[in-house]
């Protein structure tokens, strides 16, 4: 009997084990064994050699578009974090309806019905040096020249990084902040705090498991991204995933694989730092 | 309303055609095996989109018979595909300069000169290098130096018209800055103006380091700062000075942005982000049919010039092989040519396109002419009107002044690495 139950849990838990075997860890496997390759121009030559990962480490390009890959994820997981807390509070607590709130969050996931890219491209003609907001400003008086930077610049890269996953912060606070017992707020008023109050030292603290599962999903999308990158900074900013996909253009997929598992570990490494904050599963 | 399935008469009527016609072919197959045999053939050719035009496959299907299987790729993964899986195609489309890289692997077999019937009039560019007897040859990786093999297994490549080619060439052309005369306002004459401080903020460059690297280096030479001793094979110390001057105009913000796909380079250029950029000649006709102005500027140093020809994979032989001699002789006869013409690429027997254009069309593309009325391109957008002249003039205006043709370095690697650092600077 108790056998039995045993092997019914080896057999719940198979069909996932290896779906996640098959898609995730073997691929993972694959790359890691890659990036000690070799390659030449056409030819990719299995070998175990540190090469890649020496010429990674000592190239002053590395460290550059590392530097710029954080700054990217810090920039956006600010300014995310920012609007989302902010729309999602909105939608918790000043919403009194449940129709309208469950109406203002479906309308929020509007826009992620088009693709990535058409939601990132449109930006483009808006932002240009003759495109509708430049040439808006100029017809207000607001500017006499265009604006250059509007476009093919970090603002634009960030801009359309903010635009395309601030959505990933939205979701999980709002479902956070739905969880909150009212009385809890309605305990504090009681107590005197004023709004503020309650606001720093009730709300925030209960939503951290929301914020920290926002963060996750929108430092690791924005630390992967490399077509965000090449699109809104006209190709003349690099990221890591940049370095990728340009190595995988060039056939060096040693090169890229090696540079794949460094980024891969860094990811991780945040994401660790992140849950040393906070317990996701106890506050679930 | 019942669920078996209906028929309408007309479709009954069809299907019973069609059986038909299976048993009359059927009927008549026993003296046409030759027909037959050619019918079934399928070649499958691969190469970069510029010439794997489906319109192509369709006319050798009406003309020929046989059934021609086009994949497009890019110029990467087409080297790669050639060096690597021989057996993966029967036909490739490539560049001069990934033949250098290619031939040697022994993948592609050498072609027999005596079996192609236009052999003598392909231009001489692929023959001795010479367009004229009095052209002096371009640098970089001209065609004729790796145009001929010394026999059906060499895997070197012959000095001299051997009588057996790499390659048979098919389409080229000649490159050089596109821009925008209505925003410029004044002559552009010369490479280096494409790092002219005027222009700040509003040039681009390719970002496909095997050939931004080429352009860079006609800037470079134009403005007097590098004189180099081959641009088409550079040495870490002229591929560093290059890069030095282009990564300090980058920092002090001469480009707009670089582009990597055609599309991208067009709409730069119709939106007026960008006035001066390296440009690929049917992106010009591009922004030209939006009705917006723009040249193909020809420049006092010349043009960087690009070709590619078609090669035989090494597993072909019997009646494949025929059927690919017949079908190389049939790209030669002209059809294609006036196609590719048509669309401002040269064709390798420019005599054979000629009958295939009428002669507006031919005093246009290949004479330089004034257009005597609209031209069109073979899909029936409009390119010019009647009075236009083609930029940069005629067929021997234009390929008469390549300064350096399209080529893959020593140095490859390295100029490579140096190229990811010049973007993430």
């Amino acid at each position: 009997m108790h056998r039995a139950r045993h092997l019914t849990g080896w057999l719940q838990a198979a069909p996932l084990a290896l779906i996640l075997l098959t898609f995730l860890v073997l691929p993972i496997i694959t790359i890691v064994i890659v990036s000690f390759w070799r390659a030449t121009e056409f030819s990719i030559i299995p070998a175990f050699v540190f090469d890649n990962y020496v010429f990674f480490f000592t190239s002053s390009v590395t460290y550059k578009v590392f530097f710029a890959t954080f700054k990217y994820a810090a920039i956006t997981w600010a300014l995310t974090l920012t609007i989302g807390f902010t729309v999602a509070y909105f939608l918790a607590f000043h919403i009194r309806s449940l129709q309208l709130q469950i109406g203002l969050f479906l309308l929020c996931t509007i826009p992620f019905w088009t693709s990535n890219i058409i939601r990132m491209i449109s930006w483009i003609p808006f932002l240009g040096r003759n495109g509708i907001a430049n040439s808006t400003l100029i017809s207000w008086g607001v500017i006499d020249q265009p604006l250059e930077w509007l476009l093919f610049s970090d603002f634009s890269v960030i801009l359309a990084f903010v635009h395309l996953y601030t959505l990933f912060m939205v979701v999980p606070i709002f479902n956070t902040m739905m969880r909150i017992d009212r009385s809890l707020m309605e305990a504090a008023r009681d107590a005197g705090a004023s709004d503020w109050q309650t606001l720093w030292n009730v709300i925030v603290p209960l939503c951290k498991p929301g914020i920290m599962i926002g963060t996750i999903f929108v430092v690791t999308l924005v630390m992967g991204d490399f077509i965000t990158v090449r699109f809104m900074s006209g190709s003349q900013k690099a990221n890591v995933g940049r370095l990728i996909s340009n190595d995988i253009a060039l056939l060096q997929y040693p090169s890229a694989s090696a540079t794949a598992v460094v980024l891969l570990c860094t990811v991780l490494i945040v994401i660790a730092i992140l849950l040393r904050f906070v317990d996701i599963r106890k506050e679930l | 309303m019942t669920d078996s399935p209906t028929f309408s008469r007309r479709s009954l009527l069809k299907s019973a055609a069609a059986t038909a016609t299976i048993a009359g072919a059927n009927t008549l197959g026993a003296p046409m095996i030759w027909a037959q045999n050619i019918k079934d053939i399928t070649l499958r050719q691969f190469g970069t989109g510029v010439s794997n035009l489906n319109e192509v496959a369709q006319k050798l299907k009406e003309d020929l018979g046989f059934t021609l299987e086009m994949t497009a790729l890019d110029s990467d993964s087409v080297t790669q595909r050639a060096a690597t899986q021989p057996g993966s195609f029967d036909i490739a489309d490539i560049e001069y300069w990934i033949c250098k890289k290619v031939w040697p692997t022994g993948n592609l077999q050498a072609m027999d000169t005596s079996k192609i019937k236009n052999y003598d009039k392909i231009v001489g560019i692929f023959r001795d290098g010479k367009l004229t007897p009095e052209s002096t040859i371009a640098q970089g990786t001209a065609p004729h130096t790796v145009g001929f093999t010394d026999g059906p297994g060499g895997t070197t490549f012959a000095d001299h018209e051997s009588g057996w080619m790499t390659l048979i060439p098919t389409i080229y052309n000649a490159d050089t800055l596109g821009i925008r005369p209505d925003l410029i306002n004044r002559p552009i004459n010369n490479w280096h103006e494409l790092l002219n401080p005027e222009f700040k903020g509003k040039a681009s460059i390719l970002d496909i380091s095997s050939i931004g690297i080429m352009d860079m280096a006609m800037v470079c030479e134009s403005m007097g700062e590098i004189q180099y001793g081959d641009k088409g094979n550079m040495t870490r110390e002229e591929i560093d000075k290059t890069f030095a001057i282009f990564t300090e105009a980058k920092k002090n913000g001469q480009f707009r942005a670089f582009w990597k796909t055609f599309d991208e380079s067009v709409n730069l250029m119709a939106s007026g982000e960008v006035v001066i950029q390296s440009m690929w000649s049917p992106a010009i006709t591009a922004v030209k049919s939006r009705g917006i102005p723009c040249v193909y500027q020809p420049l006092e140093e010349g043009y960087r010039s690009w070709g590619g020809g078609i090669g035989l994979s090494k597993a072909l032989t019997g009646i494949e092989l025929d059927a690919a001699y017949d079908y190389i002789n049939w790209y030669l006869d002209g059809w294609v040519g006036g196609f590719l013409m048509r669309q401002g690429y040269y064709s390798a027997v420019p005599e054979t396109s000629k009958n295939f254009m009428s002669e507006n069309e031919w005093g246009y593309w290949f004479e330089g002419k004034p257009a005597t009325d609209v031209i069109t391109s073979p899909f029936g957008d409009p390119l010019a009107q009647a009075g236009d002249i083609r930029d940069g003039g005629s067929f021997y205006d234009r390929m008469g002044a390549v300064a350096c043709w399209n080529s893959v370095m020593d140095e490859n690697q390295y100029m490579v690495r140096r190229w990811n650092e010049f973007i993430a600077s």
